[in-house]
């Protein structure tokens, strides 16, 4: 009788979760309230981290601080033509007539845990709704496009990889603005671009960028590059393959990219 | 034993708990099929030394739980370690007997079929492995039962948990 009961239940909360979608704010309630064991679970990895900065020689210290300084110098002169290129920039586009390109603000997140299922490729951060994360909020690392947040709780957030089998997302290829879709493969080295037609005009070694279309990702930030295109003349689409430009197994820190209001974050 | 009862709980939610924070470690990636279902584990522990306390709710509430920290889909766990329960506490009398190499194959069986259920409501959600790798976790589940089984038999003993 019991487990006929309990059997209901799960099946109950089963459908209401995969059809119904209605359990989102029960969802990020008791996510909050299992904040402490996420805490626990990141304790070892964070004690490594903190021997790994703490216990260096002065030396290594000083070497490192010297690279970093001549980092900086070279980033900075990049960056001063820069704004000259932006100006540039935000002038052509009024001569044509387009919307200006906002900035996009960040917000520097730390990993605390990875998805414990090899076949969900799920970030835990630690920045949640305080923070003024919300759901569908891109996540970028130095390299690229790493996926979106898919729930907030108040001091931590979810976010599904664009390799995770259940994620796509509209992009371009940067040499010639051909559009087309991303989609996750459930492997973290590679995306497949799905119904790309045999005559299409992509190549191997072709950069993908967001093309925005979707709304919900910006512009321009560097998704993947083509490794493989397979065109067989028996079928009607040709196979492409790439491999995501962000490091999605590697990166601790991540930015979360806040884009619709530029205001928001100060 | 009444001076033991009032411990009881607490001995077995901290196990739990325990269970629970293996279960979320980071692994480096070649080891992340493998990692053995400690919650399972834990939870079949209890319901062979303690059937009067540990089982079908229980099985439920850990199951919810381990959903929402593995952002699983909810009732993915709840079910699979509800059939866990039932399992054992059909078993349990049989598995008291059992040496421990025994109960390390009868594990084996039931992490398998804990996963091929997990699995099945993974594919309802669209997310489902594509090959048997997921199955690893029976095979490395059975390797660490008996640690996990003395471990555990030490705190029952030590906490007169009854």
């Amino acid at each position: 009788m019991r487990v006929l009961l309990a059997v209901l239940l799960v099946g109950g909360l089963i459908i209401a979760d995969l059809r119904l979608n209605r359990l989102e704010s029960t969802r990020s309630l008791l996510d909050t309230a299992a904040t402490p064991i996420h805490w626990m679970a990141s304790l070892p990895s964070r004690l490594g981290e903190w021997g790994e900065t703490n216990m260096h020689s002065r030396a290594h210290l000083l070497e490192e601080n010297e690279r970093l300084r001549r980092e900086n110098l070279v980033l900075q002169g990049r960056s001063q033509q820069m704004s000259s290129l932006q100006a540039d920039n935000t002038r052509l586009r009024a001569l044509l007539n387009s919307t200006a390109l906002l900035r996009d603000d960040v917000l520097v997140a730390e990993l605390i845990g990875i998805s414990p299922d090899p076949v969900r490729h799920q970030l835990v951060l630690n920045k949640g709704e305080q923070d003024g994360v919300f759901v569908g909020q891109p996540l970028i690392d130095a390299d690229g496009l790493m996926g979106q947040v898919v729930e907030v709780s108040s001091g931590y957030s979810r976010a599904l990889l664009i390799t995770d089998a259940t994620h796509s997302l509209p992009v371009q290829v940067n040499r010639n603005g051909v559009r087309a879709i991303a989609e996750g493969t459930g492997s973290l080295g590679t995306l497949e671009i799905r119904h790309v037609s045999a005559t299409t005009d992509i190549r191997e070694g072709d950069l993908l960028v967001t093309s925005g279309l979707g709304g919900r990702f910006p512009v321009g930030y560097p998704v993947a590059e083509v490794s493989l295109v397979e065109r067989d003349p028996g079928q009607a689409f040709a196979r492409v393959i790439a491999r995501p430009s962000a490091a999605l197994d590697r990166s601790r820190h991540v930015l979360l990219v806040f884009t619709s209001a530029p205001g928001q974050e100060d | 034993m009444v001076d033991g009862t009032p411990h009881a709980y607490w001995v077995i939610l901290a196990t739990f708990l325990v269970a629970f924070v293996l279960a979320l470690l980071p692994l480096p990636q070649w080891l992340l099929w493998a990692r053995p279902e400690w919650v399972a584990l834990t939870l079949v522990y209890w319901v062979i030394a303690l059937p009067h306390r540990v089982g079908i709710m229980t099985a439920l509430l850990l199951g919810v739980t381990l959903d929402i920290l593995e952002g699983a889909t909810l009732g993915q766990n709840a079910l699979s370690l509800l059939v866990l329960a039932v399992l054992s506490l059909t078993l349990y009398q049989r598995l008291r007997v059992f040496s421990v190499l025994q109960q390390a194959g009868v594990v084996f069986v039931l992490v398998g079929i804990n996963q091929l259920v997990c699995q099945w409501v993974q594919n309802l959600g669209g997310a489902g492995a594509s090959s048997l790798m997921f199955l690893l976790p029976a095979l490395s589940s059975a390797l660490v039962w008996p640690v996990v089984m003395h471990t555990l038999r030490e705190c029952r003993r030590h906490y007169r948990v009854s």
